[in-house]
């Protein structure tokens, strides 16, 4: 299964805005993200609820339903501008080229089939000449290879008769049946317990390895990304204000908000007495945001600026980049040192 | 399986026993004799005719000898309406024409009703949905007499050129049974309808249907085999009772049209005084739909796997 070594970009947004047209008013869930995912490569996307993640996953595999609509922007898959694919070739592309699993493995498989036909549908939706023996075959397959034992039995089971944990590998299962090359994963370990959590992750790593699909991973637990990522975006209030390495977004935060994630994260190495800081203030009402940065109003370090101007994406290097005004001002500061130090025209850039 | 039919089949004996209990004192406790008529008899033929028929005995006595009668399959014999023939004989000549009656019009009402309401299901918010929610708020709304009347005085010949059918219902001719159908299932179907509809809605924003469409499937998939079959399991319920009543008669439908059913004997009976009639017909009734529930019951186990009926149906 190895075999599909390609290298280079497998996913590309650009400055993707989604809104949702509710009758209260324009809701700009995502506003302006962009971000490269390269194949073999697994990104975390966080945030709190709220905050847009899931809707810019669902934007890429065209599930957004009314009133949610992309309005600018692209996605480009594979060298294929996502967004201009007509409603068939959407289909075709949903579950084949891009699969998808969901939070709640409770109620994301349809209670009323078994597992196998719901896993052999899953393949002849895009394999229409395989034959049931066959089909049966490849689902049998899966699920020994997302961890399942007695396949011959499970194939005939309902849903209702298997955990949670089991039917999120169902799903895991019913997702990589036909070889993806991207991975969407909402959320998938969020509704489990936390043994389950980590063998899941376990899994998804494994398969990972195995299939070399991208994956892109939901959530708003950052032990999760971790655990599985290699790079990740830092959502807020529908736009992406870091991005980044994971070592970097771990050791070397950049924008408040991060810091402020991770100072409200329980730590195995934390002194005994060392309390969690939450992050004062709620969520932004997304009919009315802030101008300037979204985060300013409850940001420690705001500034005048903050809230005016959202900042520009300020490189921290190795594609660390980040959003803040604080990062803007560092940077001038070193131009302006930099140039005094040696004396020349800082490079244009 | 077999223990629960077996449980469900005691739990209706007893049923039945209290529905023959209640209707028997309650019938006996309306004012009035089944000898009433235009000209009141003497005291003396009233007398007479009471020890003929056992009703000048205590009631419970009377209600043991029924009973022990029914236990030999003996409903008694008709004492006004059509005297002397046997209850049971007049149940059995009267069900087949009010169950195919019944039977066409509950079939056009599941074949008509459940795809329109998945058409305003999937197409909701649309003139589709606006224009069926106000069919189908008349029929429910509306009393079947009406809808009985107004077909019988549109196509009978009381609009110029749309006499279609007859007026008079005449057993075996297919024309008779357009307008009864059509009348009597226009009530189910616009329920049936309504309930498709909200049942669709619901399965529909279910996240099994996110997965189905995440794995690139087609809509029709989606609509007919995944979102459907969850959609029928509260339709189920609705449609057992409803199958019972259609079947056994549309007393008012039976009424307008003139057809010798089972629906206007029910309830000819009660104003008759016809005590063997009233109870023949209650009992064969409610013996119906305890039996179509049972139906309804086990059906549920095809359409919902996760129903477990040795549990009691849990």
């Amino acid at each position: 299964m190895a075999e599909n070594e390609k290298t280079g970009k497998l996913l590309e947004v650009k400055d993707l805005h989604v809104s949702f047209f509710t009758p209260a008013g324009e809701v700009k869930a995502v506003g302006g993200i962009s971000y490269d995912l390269n194949y073999g490569e697994v990104m975390g996307i966080v945030g709190e609820s709220g905050s847009g993640k899931s809707v810019e996953a669902y934007s890429i595999i065209g599930l957004l339903q009314s009133p949610g609509k992309v309005i600018g922007g692209s996605i480009t898959l594979e060298g294929e501008d996502v967004l201009a694919k007509s409603k068939e070739e959407m289909i075709a592309l949903r579950g084949s080229k891009v699969a998808m699993i969901f939070q709640n493995p409770m109620t994301c498989l349809n209670p009323v089939y078994t597992i196998g036909n719901q896993l052999i549908e899953a393949l002849k939706a895009h394999d229409k000449k395989v034959s049931k023996q066959e089909a049966a075959k490849r689902a049998m397959e899966m699920l020994e290879l997302v961890g399942i034992n007695n396949v011959q039995k499970r194939m005939k089971q309902y849903p209702h008769e298997l955990s949670g944990g089991m039917r999120q590998r169902v799903m895991i299962a019913m997702g990589l049946i036909c070889h993806p090359q991207l991975l969407i994963a909402d959320e998938p370990t969020t509704a489990l317990d936390v043994t389950i959590q980590a063998q899941i992750l376990e899994l998804m790593k494994d398969l990972q390895k195995k299939t070399h699909m991208g994956i892109i991973f939901i959530t708003h637990n950052l032990g999760v990304v971790a655990e599985i990522c290699d790079k990740v975006s830092v959502m807020y209030a529908g736009k992406m204000v870091e991005q980044g390495p994971v070592d970097d977004i771990f050791y070397k935060p950049g924008h408040p908000y991060t810091m402020g994630l991770l100072r409200s994260m329980p730590r195995v190495d934390a002194e005994s007495y060392e309390r969690l800081i939450p992050i004062e203030g709620t969520p932004v009402d997304m009919l009315n945001p802030p101008e300037g940065c979204p985060f300013a109003p409850r940001c420690e370090y705001a500034m005048k600026i903050c809230l005016q101007k959202m900042p520009p994406y300020v490189e921290l290097g190795d594609g660390h980049r980040s959003a803040c005004w604080l990062r803007v001002q560092e940077q001038l500061q070193r131009e302006k040192q930099g140039a005094a130090e040696t004396k020349e025209v800082p490079e244009h850039e | 399986m077999t223990k629960y039919v077996l449980k469900r089949v005691l739990m209706a004996v007893i049923t039945l026993f209290v529905v023959i209990c209640l209707t028997f004192f309650l019938m006996n406790a309306v004012p009035g004799t089944p000898w009433l008529s235009e000209k009141t008899p003497s005291e003396a033929t009233i007398a007479a005719l009471n020890e003929k028929y056992g009703l000048d005995k205590p009631l419970i006595v009377q209600l043991g000898k029924y009973l022990e009668n029914l236990a030999h399959l003996d409903f008694g014999n008709s004492i006004k309406m059509q005297k002397d023939r046997p209850v049971l004989e007049i149940i059995l000549t009267m069900f087949p024409i009010s169950a195919s009656i019944g039977a066409i019009a509950i079939l056009w009402a599941i074949l008509v009703g459940v795809p329109l309401g998945c058409l305003a299901a999937y197409r909701r918010g649309t003139w589709v949905d606006s224009l069926l929610r106000v069919i189908c708020t008349i029929g429910i709304s509306m009393p079947g007499f009406v809808i009985a009347t107004m077909l019988l005085h549109a196509f009978t010949g009381g609009i110029e050129g749309l006499k279609f059918f007859p007026t008079i219902f005449q057993q075996g001719t297919a024309k008779s049974y357009v307008l009864p159908c059509l009348a009597l299932g226009f009530y189910p179907m616009c329920y049936l309808s309504r309930q498709t509809r909200t049942a669709m809605l619901d399965a529909i924003n279910q996240e099994y249907i996110k997965t189905a469409r995440a794995k690139g499937l087609r809509n029709k998939t989606i609509i007919f085999k995944h979102a459907l079959r969850n959609a029928l399991i509260p339709v189920i319920t609705y449609l057992g009772p409803q199958i019972a009543f259609t079947l056994c008669g549309g007393f008012v439908v039976e009424t307008v049209f003139t057809i010798p059913g089972l629906g206007r004997y029910f309830v000819s009976s009660i104003s008759n005084r016809d005590y063997p009639l009233i109870m023949g017909t209650t009992i064969f009734l409610a013996a119906f739909i305890i039996v179509m529930n049972l139906i309804v019951d086990l059906l549920y186990k095809l359409v919902d796997p996760r129903i477990n009926l040795a549990k009691g149906g849990e």
